[in-house]
């Protein structure tokens, strides 16, 4: 287990820049996750830490060794890859055992171990199939274990959830929590998927086109976001972001702002800001409301169950929590302190 | 598809399979024939007396045992090269990246289609001062890098997913054990077309021994059916009789793999 600092790390794939100069301190122990939309550089950042690309410019240090130009196998460092990547010729069994071998481990530890990894992510019975046998989230379970077996200092996840069903990845998830609650291990995960973000970690780091905008723990970044870009990527659905000069009723905090409010800190009033339904959407405990707004689409959502009879067309009144609205400038996109 | 269709397909196909085996009906039964009988106009469709006797004479006369010893040590010494480098180059070609690797690859191609004769005689030459003529290193050493093999190789290195490549590397693995380890277990039904073609090769392979050996005792088999062709006249019989033996080998290779066979020449035919 081990730290990992990332300096000043530029990385140019010819004259594209995928990463701008991006540092990052990961604590001993810590889930930290780089979350940003896809392209965003945050798998070549993932892949720099690895070994299996060397940054343009800047430094790597996994604990208090530099590694920036060193092989991934002297990191010691597991990868678990979205695409799983499993050796399709070896049993379960082998794939698991296969770092191990590498190493030239003894037979019977190597069996010791297997199964005690095995048994840690519930697939014993498992164990003789090859990959091509297994469902996808069987085969994620394997690679986890091939990742774990080495007790390296630092596990990298590139989006190893992607792949699943929907139902399938909240599940995994929360083992994935529950063997980093266990192992300790510092972790760095990828995703652009913001609620695998917020449940899984520790911290998040916000990145957009190669560049950091944020780094927090996950409610820290959803209530104190820096800028409207990192509001809007954290929170399901998105927060609201209307131009201030377009709205009579937002004409009070200025010209050049845009304004941000979330979903639900928007309420249903008798009388107030006049919107249009064009979509309702019952997910269950709570209905999401897709109102227009001149041209803009604004969402609301509420756990009023009454809503769901409106019909689209119906006009509608809201009412914006003054207290919960966020000030950005218009022309930086940059957050501007209003509370 | 229509009976008829079907009818006309199946009538064709038998057609052509009996015109492909004709000559080796004709191998056979003049490998049956006596002297006089093999060369009468009009010919004999069914020997009228069997002539077992022409092959222990053909083995008598000429040393096909040594011959069948030549191919069989060319053969193998081929093979196992061929497999070894065109591993190593595959590899080289498909995971690692080197300025100038996709020019070097074309070149490669582009040998393929230098034909024989063309180097020929430098081969001679540099066989000649390496002292090697007449020598079993003749015969195997420039063969044991066969660049259709490469190719085949390297198409199927290039189905492997990077992500393989990279997790194994993660995972500790030196660029050879990932070659050993991984790759190539991945690809063994290349490998074996690959060990077929060689084999084959190797056995068919007649104008190279022919011009790089002059001693019975490294020439290969192919060499050895030449010692019945002589200037002045042919002994149809006996030769008849030992392109039989040599074409057994081929024929059982061909049996045990066949279905191997022709679906790698086909996949070759549709990739290459």
């Amino acid at each position: 287990m081990s730290s990992v600092k990332i300096e000043n790390i530029t990385k140019k794939f010819g004259e594209v820049v995928a990463v701008k100069d991006l540092s990052l301190d990961i604590k001993e122990g810590e889930f930290i996750v780089l979350l940003g939309p896809s392209g965003c550089g945050k798998t070549t950042i993932l892949r720099i830490v690895a070994g299996l690309e060397h940054p343009t410019k800047g430094k790597i240090y996994i604990g208090s060794k530099e590694v920036t130009y060193m092989r991934p196998k002297e990191r010691n460092v597991a990868m678990v890859f979205q695409s799983y990547s499993l050796y399709p010729h070896l049993s379960a069994y082998d794939n698991i055992a296969f770092p191990l071998r590498i190493a030239k481990t003894n037979k019977d530890r190597i069996k010791k171990h297997v199964m005690d990894t095995a048994t840690l992510l519930g697939i014993n019975d498992l164990l003789h199939k090859k990959p091509r046998e297994l469902s996808g989230g069987q085969r994620q379970r394997v690679a986890v274990g091939r990742a774990i077996i080495r007790e390296p200092s630092v596990f990298l996840f590139d989006e190893p959830l992607s792949n699943l069903d929907a139902k399938l990845r909240v599940q995994m998830r929360a083992e994935l929590a529950r063997l980093h609650n266990e192992l300790k291990v510092t972790s760095i995960y990828v995703t652009h998927d913001q609620v695998e973000a917020m449940t899984l970690g520790e911290r998040i780091a916000v990145v957009k086109d190669g560049i950091l905008l944020q780094v927090g723990k996950p409610m820290e970044i959803y209530e104190d976001p820096k800028n409207a870009f990192v509001a809007s990527f954290l929170g399901s659905p998105a927060m609201n972001l209307l131009q201030s000069e377009k709205y009579k009723f937002l004409s009070k905090y200025g010209k050049d702002k845009i304004i941000g409010i979330r979903p639900e800190d928007i309420s249903i009033v008798k009388s107030g800001i006049e919107a249009t339904l064009d979509v309702a959407e019952m997910i269950g405990s709570e209905i999401i409301l897709y109102l227009k707004l001149e041209d803009e689409t604004i969402i609301v959502k509420t756990d009023s169950h009454t809503y769901a009879e409106l019909k689209p067309g119906s006009k509608v009144n809201l009412k914006l929590k003054e207290d919960r609205i966020y000030l950005f400038s218009a022309t930086t996109e940059e957050r501007i302190k209003n509370n | 598809m229509t009976r008829t269709k079907a009818i006309t397909l199946y009538v064709l196909l038998v057609l052509g399979s009996l015109l492909a085996l004709l000559p080796f009906y004709w191998m056979i039964t003049t490998s049956l024939k006596s002297p006089v009988e093999a060369v009468r106009f009009p010919p004999t469709m069914i020997p009228e007396n069997i002539v077992w006797q022409n092959y222990p004479e053909a083995l008598r006369v000429a040393p096909f045992g040594r011959y069948f010893f030549n191919t069989i040590i060319i053969a193998i010494f081929t093979m196992i090269g061929v497999l070894i480098t065109s591993s190593l180059a595959a590899f080289t070609f498909t995971f690692i990246k080197f300025r100038g690797r996709e020019f070097l690859f074309i070149s490669f191609l582009a040998m393929m289609m230098v034909p024989l004769p063309v180097y020929i005689i430098p081969g001679y030459l540099i066989l000649a001062r390496l002292g090697w003529l007449d020598t079993y290193m003749a015969l195997i050493v420039p063969w044991v890098v066969n660049i259709f093999s490469i190719f085949l190789l390297r198409q199927h290195f290039k189905s492997i997913p990077i992500s393989i490549f990279e997790s194994a590397m993660i995972d500790g693995c030196s660029s050879f054990q990932f070659l050993t380890k991984i790759a190539l277990p991945m690809v063994k039904p290349a490998l074996i077309t690959i060990t077929i073609f060689s084999l084959i090769g190797s056995w068919n392979t007649f104008i190279w021994p022919l011009v790089m050996t002059t001693s019975d005792a490294i020439r290969p088999v192919q060499v050895g059916l030449a010692y019945f062709m002589q200037e002045q006249s042919t002994d149809y019989t006996l030769l008849s009789a030992a392109s039989t033996l040599v074409i057994i080998p081929v024929i059982i290779i061909f049996f045990i793999f066949q279905r191997r066979i022709i679906s790698s020449y086909m996949k070759s035919g549709v990739k290459g």
